[in-house]
């Protein structure tokens, strides 16, 4: 708990990314695990795409539709933050 | 250089020579050092020494003219050129390095680009923090927190540049400083020296930091790409710490680049988003002609470096 007078912890949300918190952080996850991050700002995944969930990894991206010659053989586009299978 | 028998080259000659070529990024690469961390048995006035002041000039405006014709729009609207750098393509567009290296790169593939890019990584964050005394209010705080965390956060061993360290160990490749610049290709010369460039000159401060989140933003899908590629490739642990500290480092990055860092910086000067727009583009220019040329002679099987690696 920050002390009386220290000025309140600041979270800054953002509609398509993560939310950022000033660190050190500790999560805990609906799991129990508790995960520590002390960096002076720590960005928690919203998107739940994360592949280092609960820190975000820019997995929240759109993606920028591939050309002709890049299409995938079943012709699906992959779903945002799915990573390409050849890629 | 070091006892002033040596003949520097005219002011003529430089503005002959190519822009890109080896003979002009390496000129610049070593008149920049002297502001790091200089070199054995050269005397350290040199640095500031007139003469090598005026051939610095005389080539960083033939880099920078260069610069700006192939690649400067002239643009203004930094949004759109920072939105431009969060799409991420969808698969390999064939000139990423690290699609490539993810795929099919294989190890000797892998410690030649650590070889390359160590001429940054072994300084990594260093040209930026040039440009803090520019910057004020929010810029600069965010800016300085920014580079606290890249400098370990107060902890030596967890400087960016000592992580890179340790995965060129693990490599089995030499960690000491400057020891690849032989051997690098001048494109990899060239995007450290448009580090230094702009971080030396306040009069790019807007382009240094448009350069500053280029990197940060563009950092986090390749370091993740970089990461799946040395354990594919059986590297060691060391190795794979760099590039994950910096998917998630940099992801926090990203946003604060974003919105205190540039956000900062045109609030206080509106008139520099054409250098950060120029900042982001010179980036990417470089990084792409610094990719062709990896991504060419690795498909021909060959080393992309000037002087082969010896075998680990
Ligand atoms: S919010 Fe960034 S990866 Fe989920």
């Amino acid at each position: 708990m920050a002390a009386r007078n220290e000025a309140p912890r600041r979270v800054v949300v953002n509609r398509e990314g993560p939310i950022l918190v000033e660190g050190p952080v500790e999560v805990v996850g609906d799991d129990g695990t508790t995960t520590r991050s002390d960096r002076f700002v720590v960005a928690i995944c919203t998107c739940r795409r994360s592949r280092t969930y609960p820190w975000c990894d820019t997995s929240h991206r759109r993606r920028k539709p591939a050309g002709p010659s890049e299409s995938r053989p079943d012709g699906r586009q992959p779903q945002e933050g799915e990573e390409d299978p050849r890629s | 250089m070091g006892c002033g028998r040596t003949r520097l080259p005219d002011a003529g000659a430089v503005r002959r020579s190519d822009p890109y070529g080896d003979d002009l990024q390496l000129l610049l690469y070593v008149l920049y050092e002297l502001h790091y961390r200089g070199f054995a048995g050269v005397d350290e006035r040199l640095e500031w020494d007139p003469a090598l002041l005026g051939v610095r000039a005389a080539a960083e405006d033939v880099f920078l003219d260069a610069l700006r014709r192939d690649c400067g729009s002239g643009g203004k609207d930094v949004a759109e050129a920072v939105d431009a750098l969060q799409l991420e393509p969808v698969g390999d567009d064939g000139h990423s390095v690290s699609h490539h290296l993810q795929r099919e790169g294989e190890l000797w593939q892998l410690r030649e680009y650590a070889a390359v890019r160590s001429l940054y990584h072994l300084k990594e964050a260093d040209p930026h923090l040039w440009v803090v005394p520019r910057l004020r209010g929010r810029a600069k705080a965010a800016m300085v927190a920014v580079e606290f965390d890249e400098f370990g956060a107060g902890r030596a061993e967890n400087v960016h540049a000592q992580l890179f360290a340790d995965l060129m160990t693990d490599l089995g490749l030499d960690a000491r400083y400057g020891r690849y610049l032989d051997a690098a290709p001048a494109q990899a010369l060239a995007v450290v020296n448009m580090m230094s460039l702009f971080g030396l000159h306040r009069r790019l401060r807007g382009a240094l930091v448009g350069h500053f989140a280029t990197v940060e933003i563009t950092s986090p899908p390749g370091s993740r790409r970089l990461a799946r590629a040395l354990r594919r490739a059986g590297a060691g642990p060391a190795a794979r710490r760099f590039y994950d500290e910096h998917v998630e480092a940099d992801a926090v990055h990203e946003q604060v680049v974003r919105h205190e860092v540039i956000g900062g910086l045109l609030e206080d000067e509106p008139e520099l988003a054409v250098d950060v727009v120029l900042g982001i583009e010179v980036t990417g220019h470089l990084e792409d002609l610094l990719g062709d040329h990896l991504l060419a002679a690795w498909r021909e099987d060959r080393s992309a470096l000037r002087t082969p690696l010896a075998q680990p």
